[in-house]
């Protein structure tokens, strides 16, 4: 169990903001930090690693305090056994695929979880290469899987899957999944991408405003009123088009464009680029095998 | 006939001096690249004086410092046996101040040029700032090392007035190079002031060279193409 209450007053773009967030997240799960660009999630993110100091608040992991404002605890990020997943990698460029994630070892720590997590995310034909050699999506799962060797209590994951294409994208999201499943790992990840998080994380808090709203599941979150539909997938808006009295929008699902017919009220606080759910319950779709 | 020692005594100062100031200078780089403290513009103006300040006003206050009737001086020599003025300790010490500026200014842009991450990436992993410094900073600045290290090596070869002033011209103990160079101009000796002078000259040369060859990445592609 982790226990995260952290009050920063935070130099943003539209001047001084107070920024509150408190939430606690189930051992063995990834929870999502959501919220636009410039609102401290990846401020979350230091403060946890103990890279930049709250004002206030406390940081309980798995019952050791972490952080504690009122007691005068605050440990350094060497003493938190915290994985962090920069957004730029921070891959060390001195060293080979195998060095990184070997320079992550604990002293005495048993070296089988580097071929353990090389297995994993499928990296033993990178191993012996230097991170410049290596393309975008190479260098996340590498980043990746040196922020899990020593099995951190908690592990942050910091658009981990931004910059990269969707087939990429989908085989990461594969990884990470897979390595929490099988690791038992706790994960937070900030993330945009609807479709990352209703198939990663099984709890979503929104940052806006400088609040961190309470958990939710993440599938109730994007389709607010809970949708029982018979069928629904997330999509990209892409064109928005009137014809009569109904829309037509263009949808990007997956790699796919698709187009479907919408009413008036449906469109009116949609945008080019939005992420939607698109979900049916009036009929019965028909599914055929090719 | 040409004396070898100011030759060999040059390059036993300048790589003693070298040596000292590696150590010195990574601790001093490191903290005047990441501290914000008020202090640190007054500690980077002392690291740089040596650059504007004539050598001989360098020469002269350690001339002073070092001498039997300064405080320093006599504590030296009285307490530690050592005798700084016109020795060759006193030189290694009096290159270590002249050629500060240059091993400290290009390991300080060497740090400050490296992301941020890096290091922080290597603290959440649990190093010390001792194993990040020595195992993840320093090894991805190779190239500002080895301007700091060559640019300290040749300015301390290339030293005249602070030798002068406390050094004198002992042989074997304080005349270097560039001070037989001048010695044997003056005792009408040009054939061998020539001769030293060249040396110097081609070494320095030599030196400067192989840095920007190493930094171009020209050797790099050239060892590529031995290889393939």
């Amino acid at each position: 169990m982790i226990e995260i209450s952290l009050q920063k007053k935070l130099n943003t773009a539209d001047g001084n903001m107070m920024m509150q967030a408190d939430f606690e997240v189930e051992s063995g799960i990834i929870h999502t930090i959501y919220g636009a660009s410039g609102t401290g999630k990846t401020s979350i993110f230091r403060m946890l690693a103990g890279l930049l100091t709250p004002d206030a608040g406390k940081i309980v992991v798995n019952g050791q305090t972490w952080y504690d404002a009122a007691n005068k605890i605050n440990r350094k990020p060497q003493q938190r056994n915290v994985g962090f997943m920069f957004q730029d990698y921070a891959l060390f460029p001195n060293m080979s695929v195998r060095k990184n994630l070997e320079f992550a070892l604990k002293n005495e720590q048993n070296r089988v979880i580097i071929d353990q997590l090389m297995d994993i995310i499928a990296l033993n034909e990178l191993q012996h290469r230097k991170p410049e050699t290596l393309s975008g999506g190479q260098k996340q799962r590498v980043a990746l899987a040196r922020a899990l060797v020593n099995k951190p209590d908690l592990v942050l994951l910091d658009e981990p899957l931004a910059a990269l294409d969707k087939p990429m994208r989908q085989k990461l999201q594969k990884y990470v999944a897979e390595v929490q499943r099988e690791l038992g790992f706790t994960m937070l990840l900030i993330s945009h991408d609807v479709g990352e998080i209703l198939k990663l994380s099984q709890g979503i808090s929104v940052l806006e405003n400088g609040q961190l709203s309470p958990p939710r599941e993440p599938a109730s979150f994007f389709t607010s009123s809970a949708v029982s539909g018979k069928f629904q997938f997330e999509a990209e808006v892409i064109h928005i088009k009137r014809e009569g009295i109904v829309f037509i929008l263009n949808l990007l699902v997956g790699n796919r464009l698709i187009k479907i017919v919408a009413q008036p009220d449906d469109v009116e606080n949609l945008h080019v680029g939005d992420q939607v759910i698109v979900a049916s319950k009036g009929f019965n779709p028909l599914i055929y095998k090719v | 006939m040409i004396d070898w020692d100011p030759l060999v005594l040059t390059f036993k100062l300048a790589a003693i001096t070298t040596g000292i100031l590696l150590v010195i200078a990574v601790p001093l780089a490191y903290y005047l690249a990441y501290s914000r403290s008020k202090l640190k513009p007054i500690l980077e103006t002392l690291v740089s004086m040596p650059l504007v300040l004539p050598p001989t006003v360098l020469g002269f206050y350690l001339l002073v410092t070092f001498s039997p009737g300064h405080p320093i001086g006599r504590f030296i020599e009285n307490e530690l046996g050592i005798q700084l003025l016109f020795s060759f300790p006193g030189l290694v010490i009096g290159s270590v101040i002249y050629s500060l500026p240059f091993m400290v200014q290009p390991i300080q842009a060497g740090f400050a040029g490296l992301p941020h991450a890096l290091k922080e990436a290597s603290y959440v992993l649990g190093k010390s700032r001792f194993t990040t410094v020595i195992r993840v900073l320093l090894p991805n600045m190779k190239p500002a090392l080895l301007s700091a290290v060559v640019l300290a090596f040749a300015h301390t070869v290339g030293e005249f007035g602070v030798v002068l002033m406390i050094g004198g011209n002992i042989p074997g103990r304080t005349r270097v190079a560039s001070i037989a160079v001048y010695d044997e101009v003056e005792a009408l000796n040009y054939d061998l002031a020539n001769t030293y002078s060249l040396i110097l000259f081609a070494i320095t040369f030599l030196l400067l060279l192989l840095v920007y060859l190493f930094n171009g990445g020209y050797l790099k592609r050239l060892f590529h193409k031995m290889r393939t």
